[in-house]
């Protein structure tokens, strides 16, 4: 579906994460973070530039691969991103929801 | 003469001996099986020795009477694989060659992954029943609990049959039920993940399960540490759980074998090809069962489809040709849901658990994704099944090793 996101039309799928990663840029993140009422620093952005570097060179993502990355330890990551902090930075970032494994 | 090696005598490494010794046959082919163990467990009792419902006896067995006699059963610990050499290491010193290696060394317990979990409290209130001590301790700890909160935990996935904490959810509450002090009781459910299951068809129909039953749940709960002062679950964003007893599930690995092999992933399992069960690496290992980084679940009934389909292209790697992309991460699972009912999933890489029949299209006799007391007989039907067919390597009829879609209720776009 459409949404209207930093005033341009962008294809996102039910649960509002970007569905094609070329519609996205800093505005669209910063959009998406104020919804979920984040205001985004230096270190949120160290976060957002590593996860969508890891989705380009398609590594599957984890709270425990972010916590080992040596980009954010698990701690900071939630006081970055509280609650489900990769489902919300991911949806940040524009790239899709981390699938959970079986 | 040509040596074929399997490490690990559990449910996958016991299969494949008994499916690779009708073809690869001496003088050619020598096939040796290691494991340290002499017991063989059945671990989906673990799930049903906590509430009484099977003895130990029920549930263990000897390794040794599962391997055939043309198989050499080697018991030692594995130090390690050097695959450069086609070499395995034994803790005592001795040294295998081999042309063709299957690694099943399967997955385990890592409780050091979390702070506190195995502490001052560590089977006195905090258990687990992912092996056979602590489903035991925790046997003997509700035999005489007389009530509080019980908290049902997952650490971080994957984890050896994903359903089964929910099982012990829906076991406990009927367990309690039927002491009459389901009152006296307070059970939570906390997941890493974002709702009861990882797939949405079969996380709707658990979800109803679980209000039903009046089990709280509490999801995204990312854990940081257990306190074991305070008998809480702590997770990174400061959320607190109280508990009298945490059943958890902790970190699952691969053995540290793997680790000093070098050929693991961060958790210790081996990177392989999710269609022929091939190692990434090196073109005469394979790898099956829970030991793999396969995105299938870690099942006992995934290793048996894995076996037939593996048996194949081990013949076909032996004789020169190429191997068949076969294996489509079929997993058949029972899940448990108390009061002698059962649910039955059946899914694969590509489609969710749904519903429908199995595996007779539109008859049944087991119903998919909806309770019934014939499930729950086909629950217990499966550890005869596991002893005297699965481990035998015995094909079972009506089942085959790729997952049919007939008879399931697929929405005309599939999920995933
Ligand atoms: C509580 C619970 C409930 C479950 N319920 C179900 C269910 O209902 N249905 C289902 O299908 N599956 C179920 N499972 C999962 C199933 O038991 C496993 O997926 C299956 O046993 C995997 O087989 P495996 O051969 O890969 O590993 P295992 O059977 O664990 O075997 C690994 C073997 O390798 C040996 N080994 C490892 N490292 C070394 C070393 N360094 N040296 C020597 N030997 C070594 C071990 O001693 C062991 O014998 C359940 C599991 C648990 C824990």
């Amino acid at each position: 579906m459409e949404k209207v996101i930093a005033g341009k039309p962008i294809t996102v799928n039910e649960e509002g994460y970007l569905t094609d990663f070329n519609q996205w840029d800093e505005k669209v993140g910063e959009a998406i973070a104020a919804e979920n009422h984040l205001s985004l620093t230096p270190r949120h952005w160290d976060v957002i530039k590593y996860l969508q570097n890891e989705q380009k060179n398609q590594v599957a993502l984890s709270i425990r691969r972010v916590g080992k990355s040596g980009v954010v330890d698990i701690k900071e990551l939630y006081s970055l991103f509280p609650n489900a902090p990769l489902k919300t930075a991911t949806k940040i970032a524009g790239i899709p929801k981390p699938a959970s494994c079986i | 003469m040509k040596n074929l090696v399997i490490l690990g005598a559990g449910t996958a490494g016991t299969m494949m001996a008994n499916h690779l010794h009708h073809h690869l046959k001496t003088p050619e082919w020598n096939i040796s099986i290691i494991d340290e163990r002499d017991k063989h467990y059945y671990q989906p009792g673990f799930l049903f020795l906590p509430f009484d419902i099977y003895t130990p006896d029920d549930i263990i067995k000897t390794v040794e009477e599962f391997i055939p006699k043309e198989v050499s059963l080697i018991k030692s610990k594995i130090d390690k694989i050097v695959p450069e050499e086609n070499k395995v290491q034994l803790t005592d010193g001795k040294q295998l060659d081999y042309d063709v290696l299957i690694i099943a060394t399967g997955a385990k317990i890592a409780t050091e992954e979390t702070p506190g979990m195995e502490g001052e409290e560590w089977q006195k209130s905090v258990f687990d029943f992912y092996t056979f001590d602590g489903a035991l301790a925790l046997r003997n700890k509700l035999r005489d609990w007389t009530g509080g909160k019980l908290v049902v935990h997952i650490t971080e996935m994957p984890i050896k049959c994903p359903v089964a904490p929910l099982e012990f959810a829906f076991l406990a509450d009927s367990f309690f039920k039927n002491k009459n002090m389901r009152d006296k009781v307070e059970i939570t459910y906390v997941t890493p993940l974002s709702g009861a299951f990882t797939k949405p068809k079969a996380t709707e129909a658990l979800t109803h399960l679980l209000d039903e039953k009046n089990i709280r749940i509490e999801s995204d709960f990312a854990i940081e540490q257990v306190d074991n002062e305070k008998k809480e679950i702590i997770d990174y964003g400061g959320r607190a759980i109280p508990f009298d007893i945490l059943v958890t599930v902790p970190t699952n690995k691969g053995d540290e074998l793997i680790e000093r092999s070098g050929m693991g992933d961060d958790l210790n399992y081996v990177p392989t090809n999710k269609a022929t069960l091939q190692s990434k690496v090196y073109p005469n290992i394979f790898v099956l069962g829970d030991a793999s980084d396969i995105p299938a679940s870690k099942a006992g009934s995934v290793a048996h489809f894995e076996a037939e389909i593996l048996t194949d292209n081990i013949l076909h790697f032996v004789k020169g040709e190429p191997l068949t992309e076969a294996f489509d991460g079929h997993a058949n699972c029972f899940i448990e849901t108390g009061n002698d009912k059962a649910l039955l999933i059946d899914f694969n890489y590509t489609h969710e658990p749904v519903e429908g029949s199995f595996p007779f299209p539109g008859i049944g006799p087991l119903r998919l994704l909806k309770e019934s007391r014939m499930n729950h007989m086909g629950k217990l039907a499966f550890r005869w099944i596991y002893w005297n067919v699965l481990l035998k390597g015995t094909h079972i009829p009506f089942v085959s090793a790729n997952m049919s879609d007939s008879g399931k209720h697929y929405e005309k776009a599939l999920n995933e």
